[in-house]
């Protein structure tokens, strides 16, 4: 083989504590889809971002075309031919596309001719978008594109994709294969990161699998299995949760045509949602993500409360109650971000604990506080759900993403609702702690409970629901039975190509 | 009460010179809320400025110098502010809270030999036979430079922000810190040049009211004209000629009041006195709906974790 | 090279150093600055901190000490409620005059009269006006978004112009000869804060300062409201996942803020200024901004800064007739204090990093 594009050998990154990268080596040819592969936490984010010089690497070297490469800044990662596409987009809502892509080029031309430049581009690639509207507008995957279309303007020679199908529904994920088959096919290289594996087997000529920061495996996707390639990125085998296969009790959670209005400029607002929820199953609701998640879960928690009318729980009408009133009466909820919303991130775990806590497990007593009894709950918590943590005194904040997110699970899980409804559960959270995470959500609801769970994860939902719904720019679909959906009914559900419209919009 | 006192030409000339210290403290201010941040210390600067300018003036006998030192005064107290929030991580709107507090007592100690002196007077500009011109000469060609400059500066703001990359740069590190950091910008540079540039403009305005439009020197003379000008950026959403014309707006009614204190309308002073605040205040009522228009980062600390 | 981290849980030991080193460094800086204005810096921090303590005339110091903690320990508990929560009131100048002014009217409004039930009445109609006057940016925040920063402090001015037109105006002593400013209270003894000891500075304010001290420590500490104010401020997003109304809270810390503003102003116009006149008030209201932080926003902390906040008040007059340090220096003074506490602060959640430049 000729010189690699990319040659990376012998890379280590050290944080206190944990060594991200240890002595990672790989080569990335031109033209090649090349597969990052690994767990959260395996490495490949510290791994890309020195690529990309948001990161100096302690120790290792890097080669671009044989000569050696050492990005100090993402300016010159950039200048190098080198783009990249972030998992969180760095979008400016507020800006129009055409702005947003000027501000991450280094000689941008004036905005009339990138505009020109941009729809080109836009055209070329199969990618529809327009210049000139407000990025705050865009769907996910509209906001991908503005991204992938930013980094192809520059000519990149290779272009990094840090989990693209995240945020996208099947259909757009065909749109945005294409695009990088194309791509590929013209000589640009696609480091392409991700965890799902049957993509990467559609997708990509070559894998490497990190865990725990080191290589432990290369392999041609197209000739491995998807299980021997998970083999390799978890290093165990992982206990999958089983369905009780309960039959469906009594009506607990009815809505109505639930409204809501959008909640600032760039929300969603929720459009006539209704359906029942019964006793003992488990609703999953999937969607891509800014499709009025969010927004669902505080209409049903209570944080933005909704018309009289809209929510009943069992026979009582709770529309315009809010949290504290429908936590009494056995309603409870988990939002999908735990660092500032589900917990305060500088306050104790016991605090937190009394946070969502006080009424159902009676830590309090005429609007005085028993902490006692709400460090006796934290420490339940964090003995039952195997929290690490060096006890109940510590802040939220010092606990690792996981453990926290096991903690506001837990905290809930303990107060026994009757409802639970939860949006992403098992986000960024290792693969045997999210194991942990759905079991308890299946043994709530083999105990009597109805959930429902919001996620992103299509994978999570099949394994855990008895029917799946999807959301859809704040519209809820008929759930339906979980069993025997497929794939494209799935895609059908989530909206399928309802980007494709902004093409004539 | 003798309305017929009130000159109309000299009355609306008078917008001018009223409006003019908001116009420089209200559109430093605009730009460095723009890149995110809330400096609440602009009453300090402002007092700080007009001490610093009419010191200096009156000791080298040049207006132009004291607004030059005016600038420089304030820009040297906003640095104190950009090194607490964007190098010491504090809370923005504790630290310009002190900013204010210092500034008035600092002013206050500086300006203790200059009181009841008479400031140097800086000539109008000449604009020969268009000044003649009846009634649109005495409005609009009979003031001093520093009038015209504040034009100048918000015509240039506006331009530089909708026009340039590096207004460009100064409203994404406003809108999203961390994408903008992200995307390889020195967010505490471009905000610490922000704050300074905001600091110089309050310093001038402050000076303003010192050297020209009252003109004399007295302990804690801004009288709050400092905080009107925060109200006023949000009145104007954060666009630069909005804030034109809510100081044209504000000083037409300062303006008015005084001339109704002159006419002697049978209004106690101390209410004629009050109501431009209360205006601020049902103005701000009014307009707060739109608080869509901010800068999404305004008010946030950064500090890039990676 | 030298990096900021952060801590993975706040520095309890930094919280409770840095006051202290801010008050070293302010009195280092401040001894220069003092030395820049001619004055011996020594002898000038010595006659601030030690001459109204231990000096020749302490035993006439110390109660002052009492009489000018109180209005900042009463203020300040007051703001800081709401500084905890991220509401931020600078307007308590202004309520501090509005409570004087409906402290001072209810009293007035009796004369010659005397009972009992006067001095009561003048506490509730001052607590009334602080009340009122800090109502209004709550209310305004709460039905239209106003911000409450700008209208509080606006309220400052119109409160000022109030009190000059009550001083010249409605409340005038009809017997004051034409000169401004009212009856004097001291004089009118149904209406008077007096010492209740004599001569110890012990007035009512005083022990509703320390009352509001114990009620602001209990709140925080046990109570749900109290929770409820410092989730706000931490994490406002989990406070109304758990439930805590956000309106309810901006009216109850304003209200208490303006209500115990508007206390303090009623105590000093009836007890140590004796009568409204057009600047009575000496700006406790913004220097107990000072006081809340520097006290750390804790009760406990509050009493301590607002007791040395009285020291450099009353040290500073002291410096100012015997050395002619002009009172602009300890307001700088002062200034500066709030400087060091809001930079050394950073070491509370951050910690310096040493390490050797990389090699790129």
């Amino acid at each position: 083989m000729t010189t690699p594009l990319l040659s990376l050998s012998a890379l280590t990154k050290a944080y206190p504590g944990v060594v991200a990268n240890d002595s990672v080596s790989l080569d990335i040819g031109a033209g090649q889809v090349h597969a990052l592969l690994g767990e959260n936490g395996a490495g490949k984010s510290t791994l890309v971002k020195m690529i990309y010089g948001l990161v100096k690497p302690d120790a290792g070297t890097m080669q671009m075309n044989g000569a050696p490469f050492t990005p100090s800044e993402p300016r010159a990662a950039r200048a190098a031919g080198v783009g990249m596409v972030f998992q969180h987009f760095s979008l400016f809502d507020a800006m129009t596309v055409a702005e947003n892509i000027a501000l991450g080029m280094e000689n941008a031309p004036k905005l009339g001719a990138l505009s020109a430049q941009i729809t080109a581009v836009s055209e070329s690639y199969g990618l529809p978008l327009s210049p000139d509207r407000i990025v705050g507008d865009l769907s996910a995957g509209e906001r991908q594109r503005v991204e992938i279309i930013r980094c192809l303007l520059q000519e990149p020679k290779l272009l990094i994709m840090d989990e693209p199908t995240s945020v996208l529904t099947p259909q757009e994920v065909e749109i945005l294969f294409k695009t990088l088959r194309k791509l590929s096919a013209e000589g640009t290289a696609i480091l392409y990161i991700s965890h799902k594996l049957e993509e990467i087997r559609t997708l990509c000529d070559h894998a490497t699998i990190l865990r725990l920061g080191k290589v432990v495996g290369e392999c041609t996707p197209r000739e491995t299995t998807a299980r021997d390639m998970a083999e390799m990125m978890v290093g165990k085998l992982l206990s999958t949760p089983t369905r009780a296969g309960q039959t469906a009790g009594d009506v607990m959670l009815t809505l109505s045509g639930l409204k809501a209005p959008a909640p600032n400029m760039f929300g969603i607002s929720l459009k006539d949602i209704s359906m029942e929820l019964r006793a003992g199953e488990i609703l999953g609701i999937g969607g891509v993500a800014g499709n009025g998640q969010d927004e669902l879960l505080a209409a049903l928690s209570g944080e933005r409360p909704v018309a009289a009318g809209m929510l009943r729980f069992k026979d009582t009408d709770i529309g315009p109650l809010g949290p504290k009133a429908r936590r009494a009466i056995g309603l409870l909820a988990a939002p999908e971000e735990r660092m500032g919303h589900a917990a305060a991130p500088d306050m104790s775990l016991t605090e937190n604990a009394m946070l969502t806590g006080a009424t159902r497990m009676q830590l309090q007593n005429s609007g005085f506080l028993n902490w006692p009894a709400a460090t006796r709950f934290a420490e339940r918590v964090i003995a039952q759900f195997d929290v690490r943590t060096s006890g109940p005194a510590a802040a939220a904040r010092s606990l690792s993403g996981g453990n926290l997110q096991k903690f506001v699970i837990g905290r809930e899980v303990m107060q026994k609702p009757e409802v639970f409804v939860v949006n992403q559960p098992t986000w960024g959270v290792d693969a045997s702690a999210a194991a942990a995470i759905r079991q308890a959500l299946l043994d709530m609801a083999s105990e009597g409970a109805a959930l429902i769970v919001i996620s992103q994860d299509l994978d999570e939902l099949m394994e855990i629901s008895d029917r799946f719904a999807a959301l859809n720019e704040g519209r809820l679909t008929p759930p339906r039975a979980a069993q025997g959906i497929t794939v494209e009914e799935i895609g059908l559900m989530m909206g399928g190509a309802h980007d494709m419209e902004v093409a004539h919009a | 009460m003798d309305l017929s006192a009130i000159n109309p030409v000299l009355f609306i000339a008078g917008f001018f010179v009223a409006a003019t210290p908001l116009i420089f403290a209200a559109i430093g201010e605009l730009v460095v809320e723009k890149t995110g941040v809330l400096n609440l210390g602009v009453e300090g600067m402002m007092i700080t400025g007009a001490i610093c300018g009419f010191a200096v003036a009156v000791e080298t006998e040049s207006p132009l110098l004291g607004f030059a030192a005016a600038a420089l005064g304030g820009a040297l107290l906003s640095t104190l502010f950009a090194f607490l929030t964007q190098v010491m991580l504090a809370n923005q709107v504790a630290s310009g809270l002190a900013l204010t507090l210092f500034g008035l007592g600092f002013s206050a100690l500086l300006g203790q030999s200059y009181a009841g002196m008479k400031p140097p007077r800086l000539e109008d500009v000449d604009f020969g036979p268009l000044g003649d011109i009846p009634v649109i000469g005495p409005v609009f060609f009979s003031h001093d430079i520093i009038v015209y400059l504040g034009l100048g500066i918000v015509i240039a703001v506006w331009a530089v922000l909708k026009f340039s990359r590096a207004g460009l740069i100064l409203r994404a590190v406003g809108e999203n810190h961390d994408a903008a950091h992200a995307l390889g910008f020195k967010v505490k540079r471009v905000r610490a040049l922000a704050i300074m540039f905001g600091g110089a403009c309050a310093g001038v305005g402050g000076a303003y009211i010192s050297l020209i439009r009252v003109p004399q020197w007295t302990e804690g003379m801004t009288a709050g004209i400092g905080w009107i000008a925060l109200a006023l950026v949000v009145f104007a959403s954060w666009r630069a000629f909005r804030v034109l014309l809510g100081a044209y707006l504000f000083g037409g009614l300062v303006q008015l009041q005084l001339n109704l204190q002159g006419a002697g309308v049978a209004i106690p002073v101390e209410y004629l006195a009050m109501s431009p605040y209360v205006i601020t205040i049902v103005v701000l009522v009014f307009l707060s709906r739109s608080r869509s228009a901010a800068p999404g980062s305004l008010g946030r600390i950064f500090h890039a974790s990676s | 090279m030298i990096a900021l981290v952060k801590r993975p849980e706040p520095s309890r030991v930094f919280s409770l150093a840095a006051p202290l080193l801010a008050v070293l460094a302010t009195m280092v800086f401040g001894g220069l600055l003092f030395a820049v204005l001619g004055k011996d810096p020594i002898e000038a921090i010595a006659t601030i901190f030690w001459e109204p303590l231990f000096g020749e005339f302490a035993f006439f110091y110390r109660p002052q000490l009492l009489i000018k903690g109180a209005p900042l320990v009463l203020i300040a508990i007051g703001l800081s409620l709401g500084f905890k929560a991220g509401i931020w009131n600078i307007g308590a100048e202004g309520q501090y005059i509005m409570g004087a002014l409906f402290g001072a009217g209810a009293g007035l409004a009796f004369y010659p009269l005397e009972s009992a039930f006067i001095f009561p009445l003048m506490v509730l109609a001052g607590a009334f006006g602080g009340w009122v006057w800090a109502m209004i940016p709550a209310v305004l925040k709460v039905k239209f978004g106003t911000n409450e920063i700008l209208v509080s402090l606006m309220l400052v001015y119109v409160a000022e112009q109030f009190l000059a037109s009550m001083s010249l105006g409605l409340l005038r002593n009809p017997e004051g000869m034409g000169f401004p400013g009212s009856r004097n209270l001291q004089q009118y003894s149904s209406a008077h804060n007096a010492d209740l000891i004599a001569g110890s500075g012990m007035h009512w304010g005083v022990v509703v300062a320390l009352i509001a001290v114990i009620f602001a420590y209990v709140l925080l500490a046990r109570h749900r409201l109290g929770f409820a104010i410092r989730v706000t401020g931490e994490a406002p997003r989990a406070a109304a996942f758990s439930g805590i109304n956000p309106a309810r809270l901006v009216l109850f810390c304003l209200g208490m803020s303006g209500l115990l503003a508007g206390l303090a102003g009623m105590f000093e116009v009836s007890g140590p200024a004796g009568q409204v006149t057009i600047d009575f008030n000496v700006g406790y209201g913004f220097t107990a901004i000072i006081v809340a932080f520097l006290g750390r926003l804790h009760p406990v902390g509050i009493l301590l800064a607002g007791l040395l906040m009285a020291l450099t008040y009353i040290g500073g007059d002291i410096a100012q007739s015997k050395m002619g340090l002009p009172a602009a220096a300890i307001q700088v003074f002062q200034g500066m204090l709030l400087f060091f506490l809001l930079a050394l602060d950073l070491f509370t959640n951050y910690r310096l990093q040493f390490k050797r430049a990389e090699a790129v």
